[in-house]
């Protein structure tokens, strides 16, 4: 029960890393492998908030908004103006700033990880199980916060808008759709929601370093292309789906030790019988 | 028929120079290391080169002629590594010449490396888009959670190896080097290196030419594998033990820096950024410690994005032209001149009126109710009969 409960508060997280990614791949058809260094940003300006002031509140919307500007600045400066390149050229470029973003932190703020006191929640009773509610605040958030994007994508004018460019940039445009703006949009949503993954991970593991991102960042990737890029249900279903497979693997020991293999043996398999992930669109080449 | 001869004579000098320039240093620096005359730390480094060398000539083979990321080119030379010094350590026992264990463990290594070259590749070249760059960057990660949990390769520990001769590793490595340099020059050469650049520069008009896409990618890839694991089987006999946490991400984007700041598809590029990096390396692991070291990955980082988008984005385009970096480039360098025929990155790959196939054709004029194409085809048929 509990490491299933658990399992649900870590796949809440990937799956919101995941939406960015998958997000972004959608619209800017681009792997955004800078995505899990904003965590890491978001994460920074938790502890930097915190330590000058001590709210946990006024630190949860500052590193929101930080994370979204991260998001739009590494989008206007890196990204934009490759837009016509090969993809190639686009892939290494993300790599670059997400390589730039790790170095940065380290030069900032040191290799070492530093604790982060966020305000204890305890544990409470739930069916006969402690549970801590950490783990119960990240799945009801999360959920909201997915239901949330579900609706904005479907029902409103720019989500719309970004279901259009997605399919064509081209068309959508000489619809009077400013794809530019859509895709700053597109990449300052995606990091926001990774500053509220910040602050899930934070609730679970409380310490933060440089390379705090790369690895909840590789696996939410994981999650988005097991439940197939570009796909915003997809990345809710592999991400839940990841994290309910780490904590399982992680209880079993003689499997323990082998979980990161068996995460990404999952994605090659998939990969081998599925291509386009589990709920990914078919989308036909046309000559 | 003078013709002729002045431009094979002129091609041989061109096509040979890398050879003998590395052919050069090797000699001297052996010479220098037989007499004495060389530190230990000198040619630690020239082994150290020599494998970094192998590696970014690998990594070019997939992204500057294959046109596909490889972000765990890490994990193959990972393989090479473990597996090639795991069998060097019992062929130590039959085989008395630690030179013939070297060469036997680096074909197993090699061998090996391209068999997961191959299981990897196989799903992931088939499809289109970027999934080679994240199977890869899966199976890097793969590799180092196993190699570290796995008790016959010494676990966390890492795998204890025997070593080399220092004093002459690196002229074995750098022979290795001319192999590989060879091998790839020629293959890229050959028909199907032509046919290689082919469907990096144009899947589509690729697969209309009759070339056969998934093999091609496969054959590079898995060729580019096994020379990783090679790279793997030097570096396991340079230092020990083998650790499963040397081959991290970090390292092959370390790679991927040298075959970017080197140029997508040029060797001599690759070797001359490779040997730069590992020297930069070398000089700074001492000077820079602690935080500061990450000075070092952010010029790494920097280099990346900086080289790609002066290379790809057009607002640099009117900088370029000022610059006159191009003219600068054509005096520099030995391919390119105006009026010689040029190398494998020839004109023809940069005609300008190459047209955007994917996007003119893929425009779909048709309603959602029209017929899928399956369909017409199958009355057409119907109305044949």
């Amino acid at each position: 029960m509990n490491i299933i409960l658990d399992g649900l508060g870590l796949g809440a997280i990937y799956a919101l890393i995941a939406l960015g990614y998958t997000m972004v791949y959608g619209i800017a058809k681009l792997l955004n492998f800078a995505h899990g260094d904003i965590i890491m940003v978001g994460a920074y300006a938790i502890l930097t908030m915190l330590n000058a002031n001590g709210n946990p509140w006024i630190a949860i919307i500052v590193s929101v908004v930080v994370c979204t500007a991260a998001g739009i600045i590494i989008e206007r400066f890196a990204y934009r103006p490759l837009r016509s390149a090969s993809p190639l050229a686009v892939l290494i470029t993300a790599i670059g700033v997400s390589y730039f973003l790790q170095s940065l932190a380290q030069l900032v703020f040191g290799a070492k990880s530093r604790p982060v006191t966020l305000p204890a929640l305890g544990n409470i009773n739930l069916f006969g199980a402690s549970v801590s509610v950490a783990t119960i605040i990240t799945l009801i958030i999360g959920a909201v916060i997915m239901a949330a994007l579900t609706v904005f994508v479907n029902f409103t004018r720019i989500g719309r808008a970004m279901q259009a460019v997605s399919e064509d940039k081209g068309a959508s445009q000489l619809m009077g759709i400013n794809v530019n703006r859509i895709i700053m949009i597109t990449f300052a949503i995606g990091s926001a929601l990774a500053a509220f993954a910040s602050l899930f991970y934070l609730m679970q593991i409380p310490a933060t370093s440089p390379t705090l991102g790369s690895m909840p960042g590789i696996k939410a990737f994981t999650a988005a292309v097991i439940g197939g890029i570009g796909s915003i249900p997809g990345a809710m279903i592999g991400g839940v789906l990841l994290g309910l497979i780490e904590k399982i693997c992680l209880s079993i020991p003689f499997l323990s030790a082998y979980t990161t293999a068996i995460e990404f043996g999952l994605l090659i398999l998939i990969l081998l019988v599925k291509p386009i992930g589990l709920l990914g669109k078919k989308r036909r080449v046309k000559v | 028929m003078e013709y002729i001869k002045n431009i094979k004579n002129s091609y041989k000098l061109k096509y040979n120079i890398t050879y003998y320039i590395i052919i050069a240093i090797v000699t001297v620096t052996a010479v220098m290391a037989a007499s004495g005359d060389l530190k230990r730390s000198t040619m630690g480094l020239l082994a150290r080169i020599s494998y970094s060398i192998i590696m970014a000539l690998s990594l070019n083979l997939v992204v500057g002629f294959l046109g596909e990321l490889s972000l765990g080119h890490g994990g193959f030379m990972c393989v090479g590594a473990y597996i090639g010094c795991f069998c060097a350590n019992y062929l130590h026992n039959v085989i008395s010449s630690p030179l013939l264990v070297l060469i036997v463990a680096m074909i197993i290594g090699g061998i090996s490396a391209a068999f997961f070259g191959f299981i990897i590749g196989l799903p992931a070249l088939r499809l289109k888009g970027d999934y080679l760059a994240i199977v890869t960057l899966a199976f890097g990660e793969i590799v180092r959670n196993v190699f570290k949990n796995l008790p016959w390769f010494g676990g966390a520990m890492g795998l204890s190896s025997v070593t080399y001769n220092a004093d002459s590793l690196f002229v074995v490595g750098f022979v290795v080097v001319l192999i590989v340099l060879f091998l790839s020059q020629n293959l890229i050469r050959s028909k199907h290196g032509r046919a290689v650049t082919a469907i990096r520069d144009n899947e589509i008009a690729a697969k209309a030419m009759g070339i056969n896409v998934t093999f091609y990618k496969l054959l590079i890839f898995v060729i580019s594998a096994a020379f990783a694991g090679v790279a793997g089987v030097i570096y396991g006999h340079f230092t020990t033990p083998v650790m499963y946490s040397f081959f991290s991400y970090n390292y092959s984007i370390e790679v991927l820096v040298m075959v970017v700041l080197g140029g997508m598809a040029s060797l001599n590029g690759s070797i001359i950024a490779a040997t730069l990096i590992t020297v930069v390396n070398f000089l700074l692991q001492d000077n820079l410690s602690g935080d500061l070291a990450a000075l070092r990955l952010l010029i790494y980082a920097l280099i990346l994005i900086i080289v790609v988008l002066f290379n790809n984005s057009p607002a640099f385009a009117p900088i370029k032209e000022k610059l006159g970096i191009h003219k600068i480039l054509e005096k520099i360098s030995f391919r390119r001149k105006p009026g010689t025929v040029t190398d494998d990155k020839a004109d023809w790959n940069k005609i300008e009126t190459k047209i955007p196939m994917d996007e003119v054709l893929g425009v779909d004029f048709r309603t959602d109710e029209a017929t899928p194409a399956g369909d017409t085809e199958e009355k057409e048929e119907k109305d044949n009969g």
